[in-house]
């Protein structure tokens, strides 16, 4: 029995489970005592009730002082450590100051920028979101032969089909409604008070399918035959804050409508959000019912409101194959068809090229600009790291002599980590109140209504993170590296950093450098290209003119008479109007022939109709042939071309050539081309411009704009009044609300500016980070090379010397970072500048400007310590030890 | 400041501490507190109230030698530190000066005034 239990021990699980739990230094008295514990039990009693005291025994050690995972807080006093941690970090951030400041700073404004760009393309991903059926919200598209080959897709539709889709599907469409497509900017008037604005003319359904929210009445206030619903902007202007429902408002100083209801303006990243009000769609297209089943003139948007679960590519291909069977023969030959554009899509996915969807410049510049940002950011990280590691490096004798005075390795660790901490908050509270100061400034620019995001979880959860992340990441090599030094090495100064502590920096610097030169280049070029459109003539003269859009239905009758009294003040040179606005391409027709064409030919052509004293009001050069005679008669059937339009139609001898016009909707008719023109820009300056052709107006039923030219020698501030004299008393209903053409000309270049000037601040930021950073490091170098350069100095080398061997390192690297960044930049801004038609060339200055910049920064910036470092007293340097 | 009060467990372990001398380590504590009190108790809750008293700095400890039963481990063995002792004086005389104000039993031939 005895020699049996002498074979007994412990049980071998329990003896693992106290293993694992027990702190190291307590193991072997633990398992000693627990040992003879067993032993002593095992003697007087059986084995498993020895077995059984021993689990016992374990499980009851399961207590917090033997806990490994628990600390032990009183092995030494945590308070006092981190106390003391602050303290140092806090005295090393005042004792270097210069590079504080620039650690600091640079890194808080690529924070900002980084903070600015990611408002931004948030802003832009939350397009429409502000409509609470976003998700079941689509419009229908069509795509068709565009006459040349391809396919192009545009909104507007018929009535006809908009109408057919709504009684067709009942069960998948939740609503549907009928938006006029192009954009109406009428005058909405209460008795004196006048504005013009744009607003959008749909069907009843529209306003709860598109889930405004009212103020005052409900979103079934259009359900009145003549009502309206009015922004919260738009009623504020006419009614100041009272209740306007159930009072009349007049539309262009005819028509009463009825005000059913205020809704809250839009937010500015709504499709919607340019519309102070809407109306009804029968106030423009009439109430009968034949009204809308039109099927031959496409000037209508359709929007559905799918129901739940409909799948969207079903329904599109059962939409298109329904319509198909009501198509009228062009709709039929154009191989015309429809499909369904999601809400989501709207505006980051709705450009097409031949009918396939493509990447749209929203989103391209969502991209672009995200890259910018992680770039800037980027750089900033990295010369925070940069120069934090660069300067711990001169410490080593400090982690030398913390050790030697018992400082455990992970109190180095926790030392510098907590540093590194201090300096990314202070950089992140910097970059707050930086955005705080640049976000209106930066709304302006980028043409946003973004508000801070203060009260964002989001925003602080990953301000939290990225602040935790750079703080790990730039303490990481001085916790790391400088921690582990023997510190008997580091006190005798023995430590070499070598060459290959050296590399990774000077790979930064040719990283940092590449971007910065790309973004100079891209920023010219971007300007360049806007000054290519600028310089472009314009086909007309906007300077000295204005432009009054339709105001009033009795425009049409006194317009004659209001021509004549105004050219009688003397303050004008000319005056003349046609359908649409010389900013604007609207009016495409087709069905043109002429002797000689190619009978494939079936383009359309832009068509306008002008007045007497158009010609001259806004301008136009004539290449050859003659402006309308308002004494022939023929000249009813005369037209003017321009330059385009003589190119397409290939005409050697174009005056006198009968071109014969078969629209469609009205009976053919023979002309005689009078005269050619120069192209007018009349749509985007970036754009080759339209073939076109102008009638003269015949008396028709046109509301139309006016142009005037202003007599260059009494300046506007004495023409205008006489003129908006003369126009109140004849148009008394009408606001005289003249636009300079040349402003809604430079409008055009909007986009383009924007781009220009985002460009332009973010590159500037860009340079400004890596030159604090190139600034850090050159001054790193010159002072560990202080001793060095005193020895240099007593033998006799020169200040220039001195300089050329310390900003020889630095030029380098930046000549390697042009190398870099040229192709890489030739690259993206070719494919940049291939979307568009008018464009400037990539002159090799753009690239020697950059390049020559970059090296003429570095030089400035790194000489400014290199002449510090050389002409300081070598005695100093030499003497101290 | 850490606690310096003394409980019931805690001043018992400190007397057996004193009592067992250089045999004083875990083990042989709680065996002695069995065999003393009649009342089990595990090693662990003794060692981890042993810990609490040399935190309190009534107890001192160094690893002392091994033995065979213990798998040739070694065990900590515990002493009474200066300020243990005042403390359990303290605790003695304390306990004492509330049994004189006893009234039943101040008077009588049991004299605790030792």
């Amino acid at each position: 029995m005895k020699n049996t239990k002498n074979h007994i021990s412990p049980p071998r699980l329990a003896e693992k489970l106290l293993n694992w739990f027990i702190k190291d230094e307590l193991a072997e008295e633990v398992l000693g005592d627990l040992d003879e514990k067993f032993y002593s039990t095992l003697k007087q009693h059986s084995a498993r009730k020895a077995k059984r005291n021993y689990w016992f025994q374990v499980i009851n050690y399961m207590r917090p002082f033997a806990f490994k995972f628990f600390k032990n807080k009183n092995s030494f006093n945590n308070n006092a450590m981190i106390k003391h941690n602050f303290k140092v970090s806090f005295r090393q951030l005042i004792k270097n100051k210069g590079y504080s400041f620039i650690n600091i700073f640079g890194l808080a404004m690529g924070i900002v920028v980084a903070m600015l760009i990611g408002l931004w393309v948030q802003d832009e991903l939350n397009y429409n979101k502000y409509h609470k059926n976003y998700q079941q919200i689509v419009q229908v598209l069509r795509a068709e032969d565009n006459g040349e080959g391809g396919i192009s897709v545009s909104n507007s539709l018929t009535t006809g089909m908009g109408t057919l889709i709504k009684e067709s599907f009942p069960d998948q469409i939740e609503s549907l409604f009928m938006v006029r497509s192009r954009t109406q900017a009428p005058v909405i008037g209460n008795g004196e008070l006048k504005f013009r604005q744009i607003g959008v003319f749909l069907q009843p359904e529209g306003p709860e399918a598109l889930s405004l929210e009212m103020i005052y009445g409900t979103t079934q206030g259009l359900k009145e035959k003549r009502s309206i619903l009015l922004s919260e902007s738009l009623s504020a202007k006419l009614f100041d804050n009272e209740n306007p429902v159930g009072k009349n408002v007049q539309i262009n100083s005819s028509a009463d409508l009825l005000v059913g209801g205020v809704y809250k303006d839009l937010p500015k990243n709504s499709k919607f959000s340019n519309a102070t009000f809407f109306s009804r769609l029968s106030l423009l297209l009439g109430e009968t019912p034949e009204a809308f089943n039109v099927w031959n003139n496409y000037n209508i948007d359709v929007y559905i409101q799918l129901a739940n679960n409909v799948d969207q590519d079903h329904l599109s291909a059962l939409i298109a194959e329904k319509v198909k069977s009501h198509y009228d023969d062009w709709a039929k030959e154009s191989g015309q068809t429809l499909f369904l554009h999601p809400m989501k899509d709207w505006h980051l996915r709705s450009e097409w090229e031949d009918g396939k969807q493509v990447l749209s410049s929203e989103m391209k510049f969502v991209r672009l600009y995200g890259a910018i940002g992680i770039f800037v950011l980027l750089l900033a990280c990295i010369n925070f790291m940069n120069l934090s590691t660069a300067r711990s490096e001169k410490r080593a004798k400090e982690v030398g002599i913390r050790k030697t005075l018992g400082s455990m390795r992970k109190q180095l660790i926790s030392q510098f980590y907590i540093e590194s901490l201090l300096y990314t908050l202070a950089a992140f509270l910097i970059s707050l109140l930086l955005l705080k100061a640049l976000l209106p400034w930066f709304n302006e620019t980028a043409g946003k209504a973004i508000v801070a995001p203060w009260n964002i979880a989001e925003f602080w959860l990953f301000g939290v993170a990225f602040i935790i992340f750079t703080a790990l990441v730039a303490g990481s090599y001085p916790a790391a590296y400088l921690s582990s030094f023997k510190p008997l090495k580091a006190l005798k100064g023995g430590l070499k950093f070598g060459k290959s502590a050296s590399i990774p920096r000077k790979v930064l610097v040719v990283f940092q450098f590449t971007i910065s030169i790309a973004l100079i280049i891209g920023t010219i070029t971007v300007n360049n290209q806007i000054q290519a459109a600028k310089d472009r003539p314009i086909g007309y003269s906007p300077k000295g003119m204005i432009t009054l859009a339709p105001a009033s239905p009795n425009f049409r009758n006194q317009k004659e008479l209001l021509k004549k009294e105004i050219l009688n003040t003397g303050m004008a040179e000319a005056v003349g109007f046609s359908d649409y606005s010389v900013t604007s391409t609207f009016g495409w027709n087709h069905g043109f022939s002429w002797e000689g064409m190619d009978p494939n030919y079936d383009k359309s052509f832009n068509t306008i109709t002008i007045s007497n004293g158009y010609a001259d009001a806004v301008d136009m050069e004539f290449i050859a042939g003659r402006d309308f005679d308002p004494n022939l008669e023929t000249d009813k059937n005369a037209i003017i071309i321009n330059e385009s339009a003589l190119k397409e139609m290939n005409l050697d001898n174009p005056i006198g050539t009968i071109v014969r016009y078969n629209p469609g909707w009205r009976e053919a008719k023979n002309y005689t081309i009078i005269g050619v023109v120069k192209d007018m820009i009349k749509g985007s300056p970036f754009q080759q411009t339209d073939q076109s052709v102008m009638f003269l107006d015949q008396e028709q039923d046109y509301m139309s704009y006016m142009f005037i030219r202003l007599n260059p020698n009494v300046s506007a501030s004495q023409s205008l009044p006489a003129i908006e004299k003369v126009y109140n008393e004849i148009l008394p209903e009408a606001p005289f609300d003249y636009h300079f053409a040349d402003d809604d000309y430079n409008r055009k270049f909007e986009a383009e500016l924007r781009i220009g000037s985002l460009a332009s601040f973010f590159t500037l930021l860009a340079i400004l980070i890596s030159c604090l950073g190139l600034f850090g490091l050159s001054a790193f170098v010159a002072e560990q090379r202080t001793k060095e350069i005193g020895i240099r100095k007593v033998l006799g080398a020169s200040v220039i010397n001195l300089w050329k061997l310390l900003s020889k390192d630095f030029t380098l690297l930046v000549i390697i970072s042009c190398f870099v960044a040229i192709p890489i930049s030739y690259n993206v801004l070719q494919g940049w500048l291939d979307g568009y038609e008018v464009k400037t060339q990539l002159y090799w200055w753009v690239f020697a400007i950059a390049g020559a910049g970059a090296i003429l920064v570095t030089i400035v910036t790194v000489s400014f310590q290199a002449i510090k470092a050389a002409i300081a007293n070598p005695v100093k340097s030499l003497r101290s030890e | 400041m850490k606690e310096t009060r003394l409980g019931d467990f805690e001043e018992t372990l400190l007397l057996l501490v004193g009592i067992l001398d250089k045999e004083a380590y875990a083990f042989k504590i709680a065996e002695e507190f069995e065999s003393q009190t009649n009342r089990a108790v595990s090693i662990g809750a003794v060692h981890s109230t042993l810990n609490r008293l040399t935190e309190k700095g009534f107890l001192e400890s160094e690893m002392g030698e091994s033995t065979a039963e213990r798998g040739g481990r070694r065990k900590r063995i515990y002493t009474i530190t200066a300020s243990g002792q005042t403390t359990l004086q303290e605790a003695r005389d304390f306990k004492i000066a509330l049994w004189n104000q006893f009234p039943a039993f101040a008077g009588s031939k049991l004299n605790f005034n030792v």
